[in-house]
């Protein structure tokens, strides 16, 4: 069995208590927005899984760019890692995002801008997994992959930019914001504490799960070796 | 809404989105624990079997 590496160990503790700080600040610590009321706690962890979302799909072009510059199956297994943890807090953020919207728009969804953008990055990263199983050589699926993931990564700054270049019901928090929309508010210095902690906090834990998964992903290759020199 | 005195009563939908967002993360976070363990268990049963041939 491999031993998990010291620093590692010590950054899977870091996270635990970076997200233990982080829901206090958020549920406790920061004050009740007058107007939302409680559900705009959920905005926190909103913005925050939707941070680590895009952080992921970024890094998943990059490593699609070091791959098809050196041919290396390593970047291969960190742009999957990259994906697969994006796709699981960007799939949170739209489900918080859906939530704040119920009490605050009247509705669970609407096919504005960034919620449009959004979905279509989520999709565009779970048809990369469809995708993928669907070759069965390992230098074709990660010349694909990398490709993939380069041009699924123009999705990440249009789906940032959308609540700034139309017009749309999203609340823009940092930045001026459409006419049309609706949930802004404007954050009082221990909701910044909140929010800055929660992304800081976040980025830790992407970085924590990012090398736990690299790490699978270089065992399972191990693995697939050793399975065919037995087979041999 | 904006004219209510006190904030309106939301807290379900906070509860409702936090226990959905841990939720999500403590699934993810047991799968890779299972899917690293059973790695784990391959790679150890395929040594073995490498060393007996």
């Amino acid at each position: 069995m491999q031993k998990k590496p010291t620093t590692l160990l010590a950054l899977d503790i870091i996270s635990i208590i970076l997200l233990g700080v982080s829901t206090y600040l958020a549920l406790i610590f920061a004050p009740t927005e007058a107007v939302m009321g409680q559900v705009q706690r959920v905005f926190y962890f909103h913005v925050a899984t939707a941070w680590v979302g895009m952080l992921g799909f970024i890094a998943a072009g990059i490593s699609g760019i070091a791959y098809l510059r050196s041919g290396d199956l390593k970047w291969d297994r960190v742009e999957m890692a990259a994906v697969e943890i994006s796709l699981v807090f960007f799939f949170i953020a739209i489900v918080l995002g859906a939530i704040w919207a119920r009490p605050v728009w009247n509705t669970w969804w609407t096919w504005d801008p960034r919620l449009t953008t959004a979905a279509i990055t989520e999709l565009i990263y779970i048809a990369y997994f469809m995708l993928r199983q669907g070759i069965e050589d390992p230098d074709r699926r990660a010349r694909f992959g990398a490709v993939y993931t380069l041009i699924g990564a123009v999705s990440v700054p249009i789906t940032f930019m959308a609540i700034r270049l139309f017009r749309t019901i999203h609340p823009v928090v940092i930045g001026t914001e459409s006419a049309e929309a609706q949930g802004g508010f404007n954050m009082t210095s221990d909701m910044k504490v909140a929010f800055f902690f929660a992304l800081f906090a976040f980025t830790v834990i992407f970085v924590d799960l990012f090398w736990n998964r690299i790490r699978m992903g270089t065992l399972a290759d191990k693995v697939e070796q050793l399975k065919l020199k037995v087979m041999q | 809404m904006f004219f209510l005195e006190t904030p309106p009563d939301t807290s379900q939908y906070m509860v409702a989105g936090y226990a959905i967002a841990f939720g999500v993360m403590l699934i993810y976070i047991v799968s890779i624990f299972i899917r690293s363990r059973n790695l784990n268990r391959d790679m150890s049963m395929l040594e073995e079997m490498d060393k007996d041939k």
